[in-house]
């Protein structure tokens, strides 16, 4: 095993003078060269990261000179923002997502963005316009998806962090995948301005880091009200580095529900997380077993709703204002109608369809406003078990990293795998994935959910675990 | 609910995509396994649940009716990609 040095290790370093901020972009540089199999970024901003070194040296921001990647959906003032799309190839924004003006702020130093999915669109990263990316455990398997990019490089311990978002998994799922930890919190926690939008009422910003202890002082920066975004909730921020060690562990309920141990999750996986479960039982953690009853509608409920969001936001991209444009169109129909097709790879303009048709005229009872009631049954499941239980826990995905290719001649079994991930963001819920053992080699994820808003307790439980394990320091060997 | 090519090609017309003849097939095939898969929540009751469109319990809020934003219409339209005079050029739309 390879120890991996987490994020709060490196900056003590820092502070004591042993290290300093150009030694360790030099060594992330370098990482990045190591590992560019992995084909985890979009675009570099490793000149732009020396220059801003100058400014944070000295400076006393709670990441000053840290290196990380942005997912590339994030906007960057003067660097190139893509989605991973064809749409957005050349797409340079003129402002900043919030996230990225705090991180600034903070003194971190962006030096890159990190490839995804399509428009977020995805859970192997094999939609992306610049190819997919590979898992760093296994170069033949998929990092998991959306922020494929994301998780595959902190993994490798390229970056110490990663903006990541969520719109149905997207943070949760590729940490497990790579064996990091990522945390997606409650909606509205973190800003989404300068984010690009999938699905408005479910996604959700948030980091990928080694451990949850460097996740609580990412997102302690990232989190906080911001009046650009109409969702973004006016509610303090507590200090969740300082929240960690608050924690009694045999005050502390966990609801485990019946239905996150179905037939599609892999043996081994619900070994790995039960194994995880008794070791928090030994601690003092008190374990309930629950029912969430409408689990098994999430997957259909989502596959309704966020098209259905996506084809009314993808509605922009028009070739008229920016994005791509056709070659030669003959008329405004034209243009509009190939440059979608040309700017949209398969996976988003199968999403478009499906939401066009959901919303469409003598369908919007059927689907749409079905699905709307079926979330409203999912939100409750999770309130009524919240009375009962502090947090939920139960395997991140169903198995671990697939084979490229793997699931791709079929979206169905792709979307199937999102199955303990989605009703979370249909219940705007803040969750976590944290490492907790491998099978065949492969990193298992254990999935925390908590009721809104209570990241400090979802963080402080990760913490808990991860004082007690080093699944967390695991790191991939580097390939030869 | 079942689809045929028709329809997706309605589909199509609406969300300004276009398909080629041979990703037709292929693609409406995809969308009747997604739709039947959908399906699926039918079976769901939901007599006297009011949708939920929003995972917030709170009325959005609104901003003070200020303009706020500069004219920044220059750097704006840096990324279109075709501007002539300040102004968007597009396939002429009247003869």
């Amino acid at each position: 095993m390879n120890a991996a040095p987490t994020l709060s290790e490196r900056l003590a370093a820092l502070r004591r003078g042993d290290y300093r901020p150009a030694d360790w972009l030099a060594e992330c540089r370098a990482a990045a060269e190591r590992w560019s199999v992995l084909n985890a970024w979009i675009s570099a901003a490793w000149a732009q990261a020396e220059r801003r070194l100058v400014d944070v040296q000295g400076g006393g921001g709670a990441l000053a000179g840290v290196p990380y990647a942005h997912k590339d959906l994030f906007c960057t003032a003067g660097l190139r923002t893509t989605c991973a799309s064809r749409m957005l190839a050349e797409f340079v924004p003129t402002y900043s997502a919030h996230i990225h003006e705090r991180l600034e702020a903070a003194g971190a130093l962006c030096v890159g963005k990190a490839n995804m999915d399509e428009f977020a669109m995805g859970s192997s990263n094999e939609s992306s316009h610049f190819g997919a990316v590979r898992n760093p455990w296994d170069l033949e398997r998929v990092p998991g998806g959306s922020s494929g990019g994301s998780a595959a490089l902190v993994a490798a311990g390229v970056v110490p962090f990663a903006t990541a978002s969520d719109t149905g998994g997207s943070i949760r799922q590729p940490a497990a995948f790579c064996g990091v930890t990522g945390i997606k919190p409650t909606y509205g926690r973190v800003s989404r301005h300068g984010m690009v939008a999938y699905a408005s009422s479910l996604d959700q910003a948030g980091v990928i880091a080694r451990s949850a202890a460097d996740c609580a002082l990412v997102l302690g920066v990232m989190a906080g009200f911001d009046p650009r975004d109409a969702t973004s909730v006016d509610r303090p921020v507590e200090d969740y580095v300082a929240a960690l060690t608050d924690l009694e562990p045999r005050r502390l309920r966990i609801g485990v529900p019946r239905q996150y141990f179905g037939p599609g999750v892999d043996p081994a996986v619900a070994a790995a997380v039960q194994s995880a479960l008794d070791l928090l039982v030994a601690r003092g953690v008190q374990r309930i077993d629950i029912d969430l009853p409408h689990t098994e509608s999430a997957i259909p409920c989502y596959y309704v709703l966020a098209p259905a969001e996506a084809s009314s936001n993808l509605a922009r991209y028009d070739g008229v204002r920016y994005g791509h444009r056709c070659a030669a169109p003959t008329d405004l129909e034209d243009l509009y109608t190939r440059s979608r097709s040309e700017g949209f790879g398969r996976e988003v303009q199968r999403r478009i369809l499906v939401g066009t048709y959901v919303l469409s005229a003598g369908y919007y009872d059927a689907y749409y406003r079905k699905a709307q009631q079926v979330r409203r049954l999912i939100a409750g499941d999770f309130a009524r078990a919240f009375e009962a239980v502090d947090l939920i826990a139960g395997p991140t995905a169903p198995t671990v990293a697939f084979r490229l290719g793997e699931k791709q001649a079929d979206p169905l079994q792709l979307y199937a795998a999102d199955v303990n991930t989605v009703a979370v963001n249909l219940a705007g819920l803040p969750a976590i994935s944290v490492p907790c053992g491998f099978v065949a080699g492969l990193p298992v994820g254990l999935q925390l959910i908590a009721p809104p808003f209570a990241e400090a307790r979802l963080l402080a439980a990760a913490h808990l675990y991860q004082s007690l394990t080093d699944w967390h320091r695991h790191a991939p060997a580097v390939p030869t | 609910m079942s689809l045929d090519s028709n329809h997706v090609r309605q589909l199509c017309r609406l969300a300004r995509l276009a398909l080629g003849p041979e990703q037709e097939p292929a693609l409406t095939a995809e969308l009747q396994r997604i739709l039947a898969m959908v399906d699926a929540l039918t079976s769901v009751p939901t007599d006297g649940v009011e949708p939920l469109a929003h995972p917030q319990a709170m009325v959005l809020r609104l901003r003070p009716d200020e303009v706020t934003e500069a004219d920044r219409r220059e750097a704006l339209q840096a990324s279109a990609p075709a501007v002539a005079a300040g102004y968007y050029l597009v396939p002429k739309v009247i003869e």
